[in-house]
């Protein structure tokens, strides 16, 4: 762009020269209108990930409009919230829940079929959650801006992209306009300090940060993740970490790509290859805040003190060490009623809690490393009587994965259920569900009131807690069973 | 979407703080591909009991909360998921109004889409509302101002002015966004 004056050519120049954050880059090479008085900022849409639940009523609005889907190359669309967790049958008839869940899975094919857009469904290799796709296809990428009418799309920051979740009507704005109207967020840096320790995972850690800043605590904010933590993470536990992101409120959670991001892609069937590939690596090392960049926010949490975590209440806010005291208040506010549906005492322990059903999966956990660490528990033991498990891998190829690797004869062998690529018992909406009153111990995202199925009681935590209460029976620290 | 200019109404309230976007409509509800029928099961497992009947004990079932337009809700309202199903549902049980003194991001977002208007008060007006439920206000748009009818206390709350301006013109966010198309061009052919 050229400037009239001088003058300008200055001021243009001394603000590139600004330090700016890894978001405030992001945002600024996606907007196609700044924001004005008038009007909000015009943000160019990357990559727009499409399910069966939230775009049906989207596809009618473009139908109703006569419009096409701007850029349905832009697209991936998948299915993975009503569909079923077990196998066709042996005409290839799936399991679904009821009919309005087989509907609304043809409703998407159709709708798919009718704008051309690409869907991985059921019979695909590629078919899993959204957000677990994403990456594995290679079509989430540094820089990018990439929605999804879900809000666990704040999964996908862990490449560094901008990626959050959107309600129905912005679906249909997307599909017609590859572009949303958007006010610029607030920026919170997240300093990581230290190293977590062995037995602690990134669940612990994002549940240790929703625990201490609360849920509504990132509400307006994007965060970035940064510092000695994050770097030591992989690409699996980024993964974790950004997925809960919206738990605290945010819009998204980012964390600036670095070697384990292009190695994690590379070769990936979306990802750029050769010569383009080497040029997108290039532009992604510059996905960085720069030194000095400004943050809103900051707000410092000490890893190498993260204790594995488990949730006793009804949001995700409230969690606490595992070995701690329930406790009668957080951020000041009582807990007497979230205590009361779990039906908890203030002060109690819940370790030695007997537990009836384990659920491993669901977009926050359902990736191999979660699947390995769940398994290295299972190992020569088995669920404990009484207790049911589930396995769900977030994926075909990562189901594919873990049966190369042995994975399922483990879990098998353990009396664990393995399961079909689906969102599955964290949001309970394809049949697999806790009964009412019972207490699950859940590597899902979200322990709200009757989420997992209508009274149902849920503890959040990491895989090896969930596994660990598989095979004891009870609530209990992993670390406390021994190498087996 | 519907014109929302200024409404006078009395209030229905629900005290707790972070109600989820599963209370306000349960997931299995979310099935659907239309939006039909979500007014009905809207907080489905608090306004229904055990054989599906409607629970009396639930304010929300009771007279004359049961027709109020204004929903008074505790802080951080309508946190968790992205379904739109949620200010579909509470537009479908009546309400034009809700009013916290957080209301998170994406259903604010969603709902300014649908002509519901999320009302964020300060503390002390917020609990006022909570101490009186049913008590009548008028929330005009225009004037960002949302008043008491009881002792004539007024507070602000702010709208952004683009949502403000298609909400009281009952515009469509989408058809501005249509008429941007030579500048997504444009971006289109100079992005990377």
């Amino acid at each position: 762009m050229t400037h009239p004056s001088s003058s300008a050519d200055q001021a243009g120049h001394a603000a590139s020269q600004r330090p700016q954050t890894l978001f405030e880059k992001i945002w600024q090479q996606h907007e196609v209108k700044a924001a004005t008085a008038d009007h909000p900022a015009v943000l160019y849409i990357d990559l727009h990930l499409i399910h069966e639940v939230t775009s049906p009523q989207a596809f009618d609005e473009l139908r109703k409009r006569g419009l096409p889907v701007r850029r349905p190359d832009r697209c991936v669309a998948t299915m993975d919230h009503s569909t079923p967790s077990l196998p066709a049958d042996a005409e290839g008839d799936f399991p679904f829940v009821d009919d309005l869940a087989r509907q609304q899975v043809r409703k998407l094919e159709e709708n798919c079929r009718d704008f051309g857009i690409e869907l991985f469904d059921l019979d695909s290799e590629h078919q899993g959650i959204v957000h677990v796709i994403g990456p594995e296809l290679g079509a989430t990428q540094p820089g990018k801006t990439i929605v999804c009418g879900d809000s666990h799309t704040s999964t996908h920051g862990a490449f560094g992209a901008l990626a959050f979740g959107i309600g129905t009507s912005e679906v249909g704005h997307v599909m017609a306009t590859q572009c949303l109207l958007q006010h610029r967020p607030k920026t919170t840096a997240i300093e990581m300090t230290g190293r977590l320790q062995p037995g602690v995972s990134a669940k612990d850690l994002i549940l240790a940060l929703i625990a201490q800043i609360g849920v509504g605590g990132g509400t307006g904010q994007v965060f970035e993740y940064r510092g000695e933590a994050v770097r030591a993470l992989s690409m699996d536990e980024r993964m974790t970490l950004c997925n809960m992101s919206i738990e605290a409120g945010a819009r998204a959670g980012l964390v600036a790509p670095d070697e384990k991001t292009f190695a994690y892609l590379k070769g990936r069937p979306m990802a750029p290859q050769g010569e383009a590939w080497d040029q997108a690596v290039a532009r992604w090392r510059d996905l960085v805040s720069d030194e000095g960049a400004v943050f809103d926010r900051v707000v410092t949490l000490d890893a190498s003190k993260v204790q594995p975590m488990i949730t006793f209440g009804t949001h995700p806010g409230m969690g606490m060490a595992i070995d701690d005291a329930v406790p009668a208040e957080i951020h000041g506010e009582s807990t007497a009623k979230a205590l009361d549906y779990m039906k908890f005492e203030a002060g109690e322990s819940l370790l030695g809690k007997k537990v009836d059903v384990v659920f491993i999966g669901s977009c926050t956990n359902s990736r191999i490393n979660d699947l390995r660490e769940a398994a290295a528990v299972f190992r020569d033991r088995k669920v404990a009587p009484g207790v049911r498990t589930l396995v769900v891998p977030g994926s075909k190829k990562i189901k594919t994965m873990a049966e190369a690797e042995g994975l399922d004869q483990i879990f098998r062998a353990a009396g664990a259920e393995w399961r079909e690529a689906s969102c599955s018992m964290c949001i309970a909406m394809n049949g697999d569900q806790v009964g009412p009153g019972q207490l699950a111990v859940s590597t899902s995202n979200r322990n709200f009131e009757g989420r997992q199925g209508k009274g149902s009681r849920t503890l959040l935590a990491g895989p090896a807690t969930a596994a660990a209460a598989a095979v004891t029976g009870v609530v209990c620290d992993a670390r406390r069973l021994g190498g087996n | 979407m519907e014109v929302f200019q200024r409404i006078s109404s009395h209030t229905a309230v629900l005290e707790q703080a972070n109600i989820d976007t599963d209370q306000i409509i349960p997931a299995r509800f979310l099935k659907i591909t239309d939006k039909q029928g979500l007014g009905e099961n809207a907080f489905y497992d608090w306004r229904y009991d055990e054989k599906g009947e409607l629970n009396p004990d639930c304010r929300l079932n009771q007279a004359p909360f049961n027709t109020a337009q204004v929903l008074v809700a505790g802080d951080n309202f309508a946190c968790g998921s992205s379904r739109e199903h949620a200010p579909w549902a509470l537009l479908g049980m009546g309400f034009r109004a809700v009013v916290s003194t957080r209301i998170a991001d994406i259903f604010s977002n969603n709902a300014l889409k649908n002509g519901l208007l999320p009302v964020v008060v300060p503390a002390a007006f917020h609990a006022k509302l909570i101490a009186a439920p049913g008590t009548s206000v008028s929330i005009d748009l225009e004037s960002q101002t949302i008043t008491l009818a009881e002792d004539g206390e007024s507070v602000g709350f702010s709208i952004d002015s683009f949502a403000r301006y298609c909400m009281l013109h009952g515009i469509d966010h989408l058809d501005f966004l249509l008429q941007q198309e030579a500048a997504i061009q444009a971006y289109e052919e100079t992005a990377v």
